[in-house]
């Protein structure tokens, strides 16, 4: 029975993987595909790619959305790191059950009541103060760093309940500062969790099409939102080519990335096991 | 490591010194609070003001001005402020039956496909946590890796599968299954797919989170009592997994009842999901008070499930 049971699980696993990975497998072939009509094989090729270098639009896009990911992975970092200190190291505070709320809701609330949300308030900031006159970087970096915080929050806050506050206590009994403690045990400590919250809010920015859609105004278009405008008509091969680049970024970015803290973990786990000696 | 530690030290002790004394001990002092506020702040102007005026905007009348939608406040000639409330954009989603179904169909629609990733998520979170010390790692990375790669893509890879020239009915006909193309793209079905497939890392995660925890000789001493496994499993495993169950439920229940993308893309105009309505209302007629006021019902439908969420979250995270 145990044995049947296991084979069951390993079944699910394998169909799992292959649900997975399947559709994107074919996305990066078809993207070789000499053919205009993405389903129909016309050969190989790389004919896609170049008419998607040549793209001016692709460029622009691409680097917009670049840009508006790094300034919100800073920053929902810095937020989201100032947000998880609020809720697990600081006890009871006023507001914190409504602070914990929001900071939360984000991670649930569906794309388009806070696009909708966060446009018409652009707007009514806009007749009240006359900013922002233009919709564009600004008001779509400020909208993905209201919804990353959250993630980057939540990310931190399991790292911070698991690590305890031991070495901390001890260096501001030793006279640290609380901004000395923050940047010279806290930060330091958290960094493993810090990187996959940066790294998770950049993802999240590049990805995002429905709260951009909402809250950018006439010429600024990120990459979703110019790959959404050309697939809503039908399949693109220019897109194919353009999905297994992306693709292939982010999975070397990932493996680097997983590497870097395995490599981290193992330190780590060498640290205390030394400790203990020295004990 | 330590070399940077040694660096980060430095650096802010630099920093530290910089500071004008008196700076410096007004931080020191207030350090909690600034900490607080920054975030706080920031969350109740973008996150919580935005809500009150959608609020307002929901009991506005429409106009055809920049922006489309009347004013609550006017002034008169007389000095006094007069208050306009309209509700006119609620009785009209109210009782008109294109919105109560829609409504109707996108919890439906959210409903089975949560059902469907509970249904295979969780056999594939079991059995990551019942594998090996090098392939769990493996796995895990395997089922988060499509998580950071576009969802958009990830739904687009679906719209070359499923047309009516696309792989899968090529394939069928190719082996002499069908004759004519099945059509699947701009179907419900197509939507149930595109939902599963991409919210089924939101479901294995927390399952897989609260699986890992589990205490395996519970497992053992139902075994040693004469539990079946299947009966073990219902009765001991599958409770103590409910705060995942629920926790990975709502994260792709309450996102999916308001998605936009995947029934724009897959489900053409054939499936009516409010999600989409919103967007239309507000992109292309452009009715501001009436999208402010499905928004608003939306939310007031999500409520509920949000504070659970929040619940399990705040559970799990361990805040306190």
């Amino acid at each position: 029975m145990h044995g049947r049971r296991s084979r069951f699980l390993t079944v699910m696993i394998t169909l799992g993987l292959a649900f997975f990975y399947i559709p994107m497998i074919l996305l990066v072939v078809y993207s070789f595909n000499y053919s205009k009509l993405v389903p129909v094989w016309g050969g190989w090729s790389t004919r896609w790619y170049k008419v998607l270098f040549a793209s001016e639009e692709v460029w622009g896009a691409v680097s917009l959305s670049l840009k508006i990911a790094l300034v919100n992975a800073t920053f929902a970092t810095i937020f989201g790191l100032l947000a998880a200190l609020s809720m697990v190291r600081f006890g009871q505070f006023r507001g914190r059950t409504l602070f914990g709320g929001m900071l939360m809701a984000p991670l649930v609330m569906p794309e388009v009541i806070t696009g909708l949300s966060l446009l018409v308030l652009f707007i009514t900031l806009r007749q009240v103060f006359g900013w922002p006159e233009n919709r564009g970087f600004a008001t779509i970096t400020i909208a993905h760093i209201t919804f990353s915080m959250a993630y980057v929050a939540v990310t931190i806050q399991a790292r911070l309940t698991g690590m305890g506050q031991s070495l901390e206590e001890a260096a501001s009994d030793l006279g640290a500062k609380p901004f000395k403690v923050l940047t010279a045990i806290t930060i330091p400590r958290l960094m493993p969790a810090l990187v996959s919250g940066w790294l998770l809010a950049f993802t999240l920015s590049l990805d995002d099409l429905v709260i951009a859609s909402f809250v950018t105004g006439p010429g600024a278009t990120t990459l979703p939102i110019l790959i959404f405008s050309r697939i809503r008509l039908g399949l693109r091969p220019d897109i194919n080519a353009l999905a297994t680049i992306i693709i292939l970024v982010v999975a070397v970015c990932i493996a680097i990335a997983a590497l870097i803290m395995f490599r981290q973990q193992k330190r780590d786990l060498l640290d205390q096991q030394l400790a203990k000696h020295v004990k | 490591m330590n070399e940077k530690t040694k660096s980060v030290n430095r650096t802010s002790a630099e920093t530290w010194s910089l500071l004008p004394n008196r700076v410096g001990r007004q931080i020191q002092k207030h350090w909690r609070l600034i900490v607080i506020t920054i975030p706080f702040v920031w969350l109740l102007l973008f996150f919580l003001l935005p809500f009150f005026i959608v609020a307002k905007i929901s009991v506005a009348e429409l106009k055809i001005a920049s922006p489309p939608f009347s004013n609550m406040f006017e002034w008169t000639d007389s000095g006094i402020v007069t208050v306009r409330i309209v509700f006119d954009n609620f009785i009209y989603i109210m009782t008109d039956n294109l919105y109560f179904d829609t409504y109707l169909n996108s919890v439906k629609i959210a409903a089975v496909s949560t059902f469907f990733c509970l249904l295979f998520g969780y056999p594939i979170a079991y059995g990551i946590v019942r594998s090996g010390p090098l392939a769990k790692p493996i796995f895990l990375f395997l089922v988060i890796l499509p998580f950071w790669t576009s969802f958009l893509l990830r739904v687009y890879a679906w719209m070359g599968l499923l047309s009516d020239q696309g792989t899968i009915n090529s394939i069928l006909i190719a082996l002499g299954i069908i004759d004519e193309p099945i059509q699947m793209l701009y179907t419900e079905f197509a939507v149930y797919i595109g939902i599963v497939y991409t919210y089924m890392p939101f479901m294995i995660l927390p399952l897989y989170a609260n699986l890992e925890k589990l205490d395996g000789s519970l497992n053992e001493a139902a075994a040693d009592l004469g539990s079946r496994p299947t009966n073990t499993f219902f009765k001991v495993t599958l409770p103590l997994t409910m705060p995942g169950v629920i926790a990975g439920s709502l994260l792709v229940f309450i996102p999916a009842t308001g998605e936009y993308v995947i029934p724009d893309l897959l489900g053409g105009g054939n499936v009516q999901m409010i999600g989409r309505v919103l967007y239309n209302e507000f992109s292309r007629n452009t009715d501001w008070p009436v999208a402010s006021a499905v928004a608003l019902t939306m939310l007031f439908l999500l409520v509920l499930p949000i504070i659970v969420f929040q619940y399990y979250q705040g559970k799990s995270t361990g805040g306190k």
